[in-house]
């Protein structure tokens, strides 16, 4: 439970609210392993600790990446700190995405805004077993071009021939040439077979339940879509109840959970 | 019926929208269907003039947009090959919500509306098929419109 000092080796803006920091132990002996959809609380000394997804690849964990969206007092804070800063890590913590459960399936990454982050991490994971996977499509979605995460590296992804990428934003000016629409729209487009599908969606939670509901149009199986419940939390450990979802703890029972197990919850305003 | 409409006629009837539709009425859509073409950048639909036609698009892209005071042509959906462009020619007053225009080179099936009102009137089962058909496409458009007004990624913070 108690946190290690990592020193902020790098931190690059991704959007204007939006920054990955590169991290690095502070002390020797720090062993560093996650996978993919973990999360691990992270504290800046004297303000406060928040969960942050990590985004980096969990087969090269060191340095430990987190993308952070500036959201209040800690997340600024942490995002302010800058190259030789220290802030204190512990974790990883929660479930991770279902790689392994999904190998020899068709998989769909759908992401939207912040929600690419945790999903990076699958993304490399698969790019690295593309062959244990059937058709694979990433669908992206975001309120603008300006909001785009990883805008190089999605670009990267989308010029491979074994990954189908599509981006898609609510709205755009004239400089923009993708695709305008929500996401949703882009799994009507996508090329899987539903029978043999498994969804891994993370987003704000009203474009999650919008995706869910297309999918199951489609004819996915509700058991086959896992998603990230990212609502706020404190302990991380399944103590505090603080993020207590129905008989649900998403901390340590998520954040990733097959959309059967929670679809009933997700009506739950608040936790 | 000539081995020309008899193509479009196919080329409808593979098309989603008329996938299932009574042969009859198919052959009264065609009816009112040509082929048309936009060159990348020209006008399709201009927002407050009269709907009189609704596309299917067979190639290309076209934006739908919106003048906002302050920010200009904001565009707020794109449509591609397979998508419906239009569906204001079927609700009165008739009249588009919206500028459309084609971003590419786009073709596509063109439908004029006055004709398909006016088989409608004289056949009201083919208006009730169609009207079954654009139901569920308004119903998705004001979904879609729903989700983008919630701004459901947040505002972005003063950093
Ligand atoms: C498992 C998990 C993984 C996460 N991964 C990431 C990540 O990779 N990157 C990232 O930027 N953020 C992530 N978050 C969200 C992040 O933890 C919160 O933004 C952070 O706790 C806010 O703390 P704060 O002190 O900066 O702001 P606060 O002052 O606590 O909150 C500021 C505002 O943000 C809202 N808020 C706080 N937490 C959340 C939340 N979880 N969801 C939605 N709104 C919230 C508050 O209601 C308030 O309006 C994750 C959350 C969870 C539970």
């Amino acid at each position: 439970m108690v946190p290690h000092p990592f020193r902020v080796e790098r931190v690059q803006r991704e959007t204007a609210d939006t920054f990955t920091l590169t991290l690095e132990p502070a002390a020797a002996g720090i062993e560093i392993r996650y996978r993919p959809g973990q999360f691990n609380m992270l504290y800046l000394f004297g303000v406060g600790e928040v969960p942050i997804s990590v985004s980096g690849d969990a087969a090269s964990p060191v340095p430990l990446l987190h993308t952070v969206r500036v959201a209040g007092a800690v997340t600024r804070g942490i995002c302010e700190l800058g190259r030789g800063g220290t802030v204190g890590v512990r974790g990883p913590y929660g479930t991770p995405w279902p790689v392994e459960q999904a190998e020899g399936s068709d998989l769909l990454v759908i992401a939207g805004g912040i929600g690419l982050a945790p999903l990076r991490s699958v993304v490399y994971h698969l790019m690295a077993h593309r062959e244990k996977y059937g058709r694979v499509a990433i669908l992206y979605g975001t309120r603008s071009p300006d909001d785009l995460l990883y805008r190089s590296e999605v670009e990267q992804w989308r010029g491979r021939f074994d990954l189908d990428v599509d981006v898609t934003v609510d709205h755009a000016g004239l400089n923009w040439h993708g695709r305008v629409g929500v996401v949703t729209t882009l799994i009507q487009q996508a090329q899987f077979d539903p029978d043999n599908t498994v969804a891994m969606v993370c987003g704000p939670e009203i474009m999650m339940r919008f995706c869910v509901r297309e999918l199951e149009d489609q004819g996915v199986d509700l058991g086959d879509i896992h998603i990230s419940m990212e609502r706020n939390m404190k302990c991380a450990v399944g103590f505090c109840g603080h993020c207590q979802f129905g008989p649900e703890f998403i901390c340590k029972d998520g954040p990733v959970f097959s959309y059967q197990r929670i679809a009933d919850l997700l009506d739950v305003r608040e936790v | 019926m000539s081995p020309k409409s008899k193509d479009l006629t196919e080329v409808i009837g593979r098309h989603p929208l008329f996938a299932g539709l009574d042969p009859t009425h198919l052959e009264l859509v065609a009816g009112c269907a040509s082929n048309v073409r936009f060159a990348a950048g020209q006008q399709i639909l201009q927002e407050g003039k009269v709907a009189n036609t609704f596309y299917l698009i067979r190639y290309g892209r076209v934006s739908v947009d919106v003048y906002s005071p302050g920010r200009g042509r904001v565009t707020i959906q794109t449509l591609h090959k397979g998508d419906v462009l239009g569906w204001s020619w079927i609700v009165e007053p008739y009249r588009w919500h919206h500028d459309a225009r084609a971003l590419e080179l786009t073709r596509a099936l063109a439908f004029e509306a006055s004709c398909l009102r006016k088989k409608s009137d004289d056949d009201p089962a083919f208006g009730y098929a169609l009207i079954r058909r654009f139901a569920p496409l308004i119903a998705q458009r004001l979904e879609r419109a729903e989700l983008q007004l919630l701004d459901v990624y947040g505002h972005v913070a003063q950093v």
